[in-house]
């Protein structure tokens, strides 16, 4: 890619990718901080992760003040275009992910004072993936490589089936012995919030094609082409 | 979708350069269409060819056609007289008649050519007027000098003046070049109302008015057409690598 | 270093002393003409100058009233030949100045806007004098509008180039055919610098005496007809001012001065007409 006439433009530019990445960074830490937490049931690094989410916060604020200044003095087109507003998008879902990640940290942070419910193996895996899914989904974004983003995409489902197969075993859990309810509706918390993390991943994805290709494959079902 | 006017394989030169190279572009009725381009590309030479300025120029030749509801307008038989009456232009540069009042300008393409009757007049100006949103600004000086007016009020004077003889097509080269923020948006409001009525034809140099006004919108480099397409494709995602170049302001 | 500076200071001086002389120069001769005409010629003036003929030698008195008259006539009849085929002449030059026939023409009226005017008095005298058996005021209008195309015809060209080509567009624009565009957009929106033009060739005309010489004479009395001689303030002026008779002389004079008022008004005039444009 040539370089704008405005070389000022691209450093602008560049600081928002650069604070992009700084997130999402930052964010995959959280993903497994807060799933140490659990699975070491460390409480002091369910704290601190919960602390940390105040970073995520205020680089989405950093971002989207870069993104505005830069559409109010460029009054960018056509990809710029398309790389700032995606960027102010991006960052919205990476905040969210980093509010799943506080509150996957607070259920650790009940479920370190009760009893151990069984050994976390899916639960962990599903992290990974997530995690994966994000830096995947941002390394696309940074690459403009739409092919990246599709896999990103088509991974969403493995972390669907997994959050499903746990659903099922927490309800035998529950359904055994009643007594595991508590614990079990908090793990399924957690799943669930993993899940979600994924979609917001996947709608990272989906973005970065948009941004790449100039077309919306939102709610379309996603096929590279 | 019934284009109204069609540019087939259209060259122009000047002596022996070539300004406009094979540039074939469908205006469909009741639509605006932006040329962008970079200064000197030809953007002004192609919408002159249009409603034949360039039989003013001796060094300018034109081939190929310019298809005004399916007839050529460079054919032999054609009056380019009759061809100007169908095809109106506004210009970069505000340019009211100075001799005459205001009045007089509205009405000029009646009056200039001894085809006017009196009680028509009055409704004529009127109406001109009211559609390029003067005429609470004007109507208690009509009949005092053009020249009087702002740079803005000008321009739309030149643009009621263009409305007032009734064209099909209306051409506008950079109409708001030499306004200010306020005054283009006045006018791009009134182009937006235009189409209602007309196939307008808009060159500029600011991108977003391009993207404010237009439906379509032809970049042309070096004389020759790059890329034609909805508005908004080619502001958000051009098909082409120089397109995109130029609009994000990446042109070395 | 002070010697230095004190000489670029009496450099300075020097120059604007002598610049000042220069302006001064020119100022001088017309302050001299018309202080001068004015002291010989207002003491002459009378309503007579305006309402009489000139008397025979001898006899006091009499006027110029045939002369006034004749100049008008001339001067009407030759704008009547001279202003059409000058501003038409001038049209054409700019809408088709580019061809070879349009740069001949230029060069003529160069050329004959340079010829000296009693030449042109000669030229009217051969082409219409002879042939028509006898002097008249026809002759001398035909002289004088030899005179005043060259004039009318460049400085029209001149004003109508400066009618920017946007303007024309603007009425091509319309629909309006071009050659109604030449003359009611290009011409019109030139009209204030083509009047300064126009002005300034009669006033140049006004004081033609040597054409005049050779084509209507001059007549002592009123002339009926255009094929007659026919006076002529600068001719009366010129016959006055080289006879032996004094009376004569004031005459002259007074007659000089008019002239002078005349061409004084119409370069004013002009001027007014030449700053009053946009
Ligand atoms: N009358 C003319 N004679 C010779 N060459 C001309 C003439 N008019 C235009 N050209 C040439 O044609 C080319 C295109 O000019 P044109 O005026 O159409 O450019 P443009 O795209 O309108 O530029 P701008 O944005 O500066 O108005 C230029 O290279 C110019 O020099
Ligand atoms: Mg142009």
């Amino acid at each position: 890619m040539t370089e704008h006439l405005v070389t000022q433009f691209d450093t602008d530019l560049n600081e928002i990718r650069s604070k992009l990445l700084e997130m999402g960074g930052k964010v995959e830490k959280m993903i497994h901080d807060s799933m140490k937490a659990l699975v070491e049931r460390n409480t002091e690094l369910a704290e601190s992760t919960i602390e940390y989410d105040h970073e995520i916060n205020r680089l989405e604020v950093e971002i989207d003040e870069l993104c505005l200044e830069a559409l109010v003095q460029r009054q960018p087109a056509a990809r710029d275009l398309r790389f700032i507003t995606m960027a102010m998008k991006i960052d919205t879902d990476l905040e969210r992910i980093g509010d799943k990640c506080r509150n996957i940290a607070k259920r650790a942070r009940e479920l370190n004072e009760l009893p151990p419910l069984k050994p976390y193996i899916d639960l962990p895996q599903m992290a990974d993936l997530a995690a994966a899914m994000v830096n995947d989904a941002l390394t696309a974004f940074v690459r403009w490589d739409d092919q990246l983003a599709y896999t990103v995409c088509h991974r969403d489902d493995e972390v669907n089936l997994l959050n499903e197969q746990i659903q099922g075993e927490l309800l035998t859990f529950m359904i055994k012995d009643p007594g595991t309810i508590t614990r079990a509706i908090k793990i399924n918390a957690i799943a669930r919030h993993l899940e979600r993390i994924a979609d917001h991943a996947t709608n990272v994805a989906e973005m970065v094609i948009f941004m790449v290709k100039g077309k919306d494959v939102r709610h379309l079902g996603i096929d590279p082409k | 979708m019934n284009s109204k006017l069609k540019l087939d394989q259209l060259n122009i030169h000047f002596g022996a350069a070539q300004a406009v190279k094979n540039v074939s572009l469908d205006f469909p009725a009741n639509t605006v269409t932006a040329i962008i381009g970079p200064s000197g590309c030809g953007k002004s030479t192609v919408l002159r060819s249009i409603n034949r300025m360039h039989d003013l120029t001796p060094s300018a030749r034109v081939t190929g056609r310019v298809l005004l509801d399916d007839a050529d307008i460079y054919d032999r038989k054609v009056d380019p007289v009759a061809v100007r009456r169908r095809i109106g232009m506004v210009f970069q540069k505000a340019n009211p008649f100075p001799a005459m009042t205001i009045y007089d300008n509205v009405i000029s393409g009646y009056k200039l050519n001894g085809r006017v009757k009196k009680a028509e007049m009055d409704e004529i100006v009127e109406s001109s007027l009211k559609r390029v949103a003067l005429w609470d600004e004007v109507k208690d000086r009509l009949k005092t000098s053009a020249m009087a007016l702002s740079g803005g009020q000008q321009q739309r004077l030149c643009i009621a003046r263009t409305v007032a003889v009734q064209p099909e097509v209306i051409l506008m080269d950079e109409p708001c070049s030499a306004l200010d923020p306020i005054a283009t948006l006045k006018i791009e409001e009134l182009i937006d109302e235009l189409k209602e009525q007309y196939t307008v034809v808009i060159v500029t140099h600011n991108m977003q008015q391009a993207a404010r006004v237009s439906d379509f919108t032809a970049f042309l480099y070096l004389g020759e057409l790059i890329e034609f397409d909805v508005t908004k494709k080619i502001f958000t995602n051009p098909a082409k690598s120089q397109t995109e170049d130029y609009i994000t302001g990446r042109f070395g | 270093m002070i010697t230095y500076a004190l000489r670029r200071r009496l450099t300075n001086h020097l120059m604007t002393i002598l610049m000042v002389g220069a302006a001064l120069a020119v100022m001088a001769p017309l302050g001299i003409i018309f202080v001068h005409i004015l002291k010989m010629g207002a003491s002459s003036l009378s309503m007579d100058f305006f309402t009489q003929i000139p008397k025979p030698t001898g006899e006091s008195g009499g006027g110029m009233a045939n002369g006034l008259a004749g100049s008008a006539l001339m001067i009407g009849l030759a704008s009547c030949f001279g202003l059409p085929i000058g501003i038409l002449g001038a049209v054409y030059l700019t809408e088709f100045g580019g061809t070879r026939f349009a740069t001949a023409i230029r060069f003529s009226a160069d050329v004959l806007a340079g010829i000296p005017s009693i030449i042109t008095g000669m030229v009217a005298y051969t082409l219409l004098v002879v042939p028509m058996k006898g002097f008249s005021a026809l002759a001398g209008a035909v002289a004088l509008a030899l005179i005043m195309i060259p004039i009318v015809l460049r400085t029209t060209e001149e004003q109508l180039k400066m009618v920017p080509g946007t303007l024309r567009e603007a009425s091509l624009a319309l629909g309006v055919p071009f050659w109604r565009t030449s003359l009611k957009v290009t011409l019109v929106s030139a009209r204030s610098g083509i009047i300064t033009g126009v002005l300034l060739s009669i006033a140049r005309i006004a004081g033609e005496t040597a054409p005049l010489l050779f084509t209507a004479l001059g007549n002592q009395f009123w002339s009926r007809k255009l094929t007659e001689p026919m006076a002529a303030i600068p001719l009366q002026i010129f016959n006055f001012a080289i006879s032996p008779y004094e009376d004569w002389h004031r005459l002259a004079w007074a007659g000089a001065l008019v002239l002078v008022v005349i061409m004084f008004t119409l370069n004013l005039t002009a001027r007014y007409f030449g700053r009053n444009r946009h």
